[in-house]
């Protein structure tokens, strides 16, 4: 296909675009290939983590057991009286912050700016590690101090255990597979392996890190606070 | 065209939804941390989560910016999801109501807290 017809089709927009786009035998999206996967590796893996907050859903709502106080259970007391949920508050904005960072990366590679791109991808990925360090410590309190196990803990309803070890622990795997690709990624950035291929791959790689975040966004809102 | 040199957006629209962001999530755990219960937590809650879901999504990952048919394909299909959570939610009510009525269990049944397993020795 000529370049001409190329811009001639991406020059509209919305719903006409959409038809064009789909329309003959063509590219059907416009973005590099790498993007187009990614968005539907992330599709994919959305429906992973409905599959577990749905299998959620219905397991609190059939267990007659009374569902464990889950803002006391994370109550955190720094030598005063327990705060409510407030590693799980830390986690959280932790996760935002590095989400931010992420999207300031994105923007500098595009600047190709190749220092600011490498550091602020290396924050993330720190920003990253330690949500995994404090993960790891909430994960130690409940099973040593708590006795929280999988199949059951002194509180409530057993499947409280299994949900939150499935749910979190599949989500921690996502964040620690994530700090892995991005340092990758950094390296490869500093080294000008993207000099010549553009520096898609940072927003590749951001996706992926904003979907990580995007998943707490909902663990937070279901498990956590509801 | 965006996509065709890439994602590039001013540097202030990434600043004001971290804001944002920080903002959406200090309201939701005060929801939390000031014990609001009932129908108002749940409303709370799920306003919040989906604001900032909704922002990451657009902003972050450059959703508004993307052409309609890469949109379609990353929404469309996780809206039968709806579907799904809505069959569980009326079978789970189901299954619930027949274990209360013929297999005898508590309906008042009422969760231990930790400080109750742990001695007692902070006031609740």
């Amino acid at each position: 296909m000529s370049e001409a017809t190329v811009n001639e089709v991406q020059s509209h927009e919305g719903i006409t675009g959409l038809v064009d786009d789909w329309a003959a035998d063509k590219q059907a999206y416009h973005v590099p290939w790498g993007k187009a996967m990614m968005w539907i590796f992330l599709v994919s893996d959305t429906f992973i983590f409905s599959c577990f907050l749905v299998g959620y859903l219905n397991v609190r709502m059939t267990t007659t057991e009374p569902w464990p106080p889950q803002s006391e259970i994370f109550a955190l007391s720094f030598g005063g009286d327990p705060i409510p949920l407030i590693l799980i508050a830390i986690m959280t904005f932790i996760l935002i912050t590095s989400s931010g960072t992420m999207a300031l990366a994105v923007n500098m590679g595009y600047r190709k700016d190749k220092a600011k791109t490498f550091w602020l991808i290396c924050a993330t990925a720190a920003f990253g590690a330690s949500f995994v360090g404090m993960q790891a410590f909430e994960w130690t309190k409940l099973i040593v101090d708590e006795g929280v196990r999988p199949w059951g803990n002194p509180f409530g309803a057993p499947q409280f255990g299994s949900v939150f070890f499935m749910v979190t622990g599949f989500h921690g795997l996502h964040v620690s597979a994530g700090v892995i690709y991005l340092l990758w990624v950094a390296f490869r950035v500093k080294r000008g392996y993207y000099d010549n291929k553009g520096f898609e791959i940072v927003e590749i790689a951001g996706l992926y890190w904003h979907f990580v975040d995007l998943v707490w966004v909902f663990i937070f809102a279901f498990f956590y606070l509801l | 065209m965006a996509s065709a040199e890439g994602q590039q957006h001013p540097l202030g629209v990434y600043y004001k939804i971290w804001v944002l962001l920080f903002v959406l999530s200090a309201f939701s755990y005060s929801v939390d941390y000031f014990d609001v219960q009932g129908a108002l937590r749940w409303t709370l809650v799920i306003i919040f989560m989906f604001l900032k879901a909704g922002f990451i999504v657009a902003i972050f990952m450059h959703a508004i910016w993307e052409r309609m048919a890469l949109v379609l394909t990353i929404l469309g299909p996780p809206t039968v999801l709806l579907l799904l959570i809505a069959f569980m939610a009326v079978e789970g009510n189901y299954t619930e109501e027949l274990r209360f009525d013929y297999m005898g269990h508590d309906r008042d049944a009422v969760a231990l807290t930790p400080a109750e397993l742990h001695g007692g020795e902070e006031e609740h």
